[in-house]
């Protein structure tokens, strides 16, 4: 389970990228962050993972405060987490199967078993005869699903996707939809922060929608 | 504990495998790390091969005892007999005053300066061989002798072994400074080689902590690759040193076949060998480790 409460985030220079936001997301719910560009909503993420700390308020992840979290403890959290970057964070100096097979590196591995956990990965978003290509040589979508590739190969609880369909065409997105909802499907936690109101509306879950920074009240439905 | 052991094998692994890749930027660091050290270790070798040589074929220190002269033969004997019974003592003669003399008038142009003499003014003496030719010993000995009833004079030949002991001290110390000069300079060259790598694997350390890579994994390639080249560095200057020692043992063997005497360089022991070794490789982990702790705090996102 996810619960912020009354979260607020200044970043050094003075931008209040968060104001009093709370929220909780349930275990094997899938939720979307919605909201402008500048909204908040890669801040929000970023509070999850701990790469930011918040000014004020606590980030609570299955009962791990995460704001306060020693910095020896960090790792260990982000291995039980998905992460898929905004600007996907893939290494251009190795091919698909080395990019994907890092966090299993890092957790040990054996590599018989790494290699086929990397292969079902791959499977999973359709790059599977992509594993020795560069991520220079492929498409942007390809770039998006080989970070999902590497955000769900060691199977985390968790995934936390940031603007998985940015530059992705709507055909795409749609695609890229239906495999987070896969996810769901299995048991993972899912959060995807969008600005996509096509994902959005695709997906179709609860939605969290972010509006400078604090949390747009949901009108209550008549 | 497996998993842990399979890490370290697979750093290891890929250590290695970086030397490979980059072969020429490594070779040339292993090149700079052993002739740095190689400096220092041939000046040991061959302080240590002069030293040998002023205890085995340098004149045996002697100090000569001189008596009274109003000694008497009782006198004179009971100074030989506590010589025989000192432990610093080799060996020593007995040369009479009359022997002095004779021998001392059969020295070139002497004769008639010794003939003009009314009485002998030579005095009895011991020549003695010390034990431990070291300077400070010879100085005891005579300190000690000379408070013996009926010693008038000791005199010790010390001024050849002084400046030699006072040479091999200097030598000892210019290489001490040398050593640690090259000590220095051996974590520095590590220090920048990481440096780099650690730069130009900054996306790599990023992600990899992005993703829960712990600081001990992150910082363990860098460590090993300092270990791994201080390593290969202790082994080319152990390899220079030898091969150092064999040539110049050629032509030195030929110079003392000319003087009679065997000159040669010794050789580092096995221990000394493996000393070498690792002490290389334990400086340039230390600088991997300096690097390290200064560069990777600056990639650290949080
Ligand atoms: N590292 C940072 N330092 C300073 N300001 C930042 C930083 N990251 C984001 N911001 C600011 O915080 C606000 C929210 O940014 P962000 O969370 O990235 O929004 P979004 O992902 O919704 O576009 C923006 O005004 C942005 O300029
Ligand atoms: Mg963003």
């Amino acid at each position: 389970m996810i619960s912020f409460t009354a979260v607020c985030k200044r970043y050094p220079g003075g931008v209040e990228a968060l104001k009093d936001v709370s929220f909780t997301v349930a275990d094997r719910e899938m939720v979307l962050v919605t909201g402008h560009s500048g909204a908040g909503k890669t801040t929000l993420l970023k509070l999850m993972a701990a790469i930011e700390r918040p000014t004020s308020g606590s980030v609570v992840i299955n009962g791990q405060n995460v704001g306060t979290l020693r910095r020896r403890a960090i790792p260990f959290l982000r291995r039980n987490l998905g992460l898929i970057f905004e600007d996907h964070k893939l290494l251009f100096d190795r091919n698909a199967f080395d990019n994907v097979v890092l966090p299993l590196n890092i957790v040990g591995y054996d590599s018989r078993e790494a290699a086929r956990r990397v292969r079902a990965a791959l499977d999973k978003v359709g790059l599977l005869h992509k594993e020795r290509a560069y991520p220079i040589t492929l498409s942007g979508g390809e770039q998006r699903r080989l970070a999902i590739a590497r955000a769900i190969v060691h199977r985390p609880a968790m995934l936390l996707a940031d603007d998985p369909t940015g530059n992705v065409d709507a055909e795409h997105a749609r695609e890229l939809g239906d495999l987070f909802r896969s996810f769901h499907q299995v048991g993972v936690t899912v959060v995807i922060a969008t600005h996509d109101a096509l994902l959005a509306q695709h997906l179709a879950s609860r939605a969290i929608a972010l509006r400078s920074g604090g949390i747009v009240p949901e009108f209550p439905r008549t | 504990m497996r998993t842990w052991l399979t890490q370290h094998a697979r750093t290891l692994a890929a250590t290695c495998a970086r030397f490979a890749r980059s072969r020429m930027a490594s070779l040339l660091n292993i090149a700079v790390i052993g002739i740095a050290l190689a400096l220092p270790v041939g000046g040991y070798v061959i302080l240590g091969t002069l030293q040998h040589l002023a205890r085995t074929h340098g004149s045996t220190p002697q100090l000569s005892v001189f008596l009274a002269l109003d000694a008497s033969g009782d006198d004179a004997a009971a100074v030989r007999d506590r010589l025989k019974r000192h432990a610093s003592v080799l060996k020593f003669s007995f040369v009479p005053r009359d022997q002095a003399l004779r021998e001392l008038k059969a020295s070139a142009g002497l004769a008639d300066v010794v003939d003009s003499l009314q009485h002998n003014p030579l005095p009895d003496a011991f020549v003695v061989d010390a034990r431990d030719g070291g300077a400070g010993n010879l100085q005891n000995m005579r300190e000690e002798f000379r408070k013996w009833p009926k010693v008038a004079h000791v005199q010790l030949d010390t001024a050849w072994a002084t400046r030699l002991d006072a040479l091999l001290r200097l030598g000892k110390l210019v290489v001490l400074l040398l050593a640690a000069a090259l000590g220095i300079a051996m974590v520095a060259v590590t220090f920048n080689t990481i440096r780099l790598q650690i730069l130009t694997q900054r996306e790599e350390i990023e992600v990899s902590r992005l993703i829960g890579a712990t600081d001990p994994f992150i910082r363990r390639p860098f460590l090993y690759y300092g270990a791994v080249l201080g390593a290969f560095g202790g082994l080319a200057a152990w390899a220079l040193v030898w091969a150092g020692a064999y040539v110049l043992n050629h032509s030195l063997t030929e110079i003392g076949q000319i003087y009679g005497a065997s000159l040669n360089l010794r050789r580092l022991t096995p221990e000394e060998s493996t000393g070498i070794v690792l002490f290389s490789t334990w400086l340039c982990w230390l600088g991997a480790w300096l690097s390290v702790q200064q560069h990777l705090v600056a990639v650290d996102p949080v």
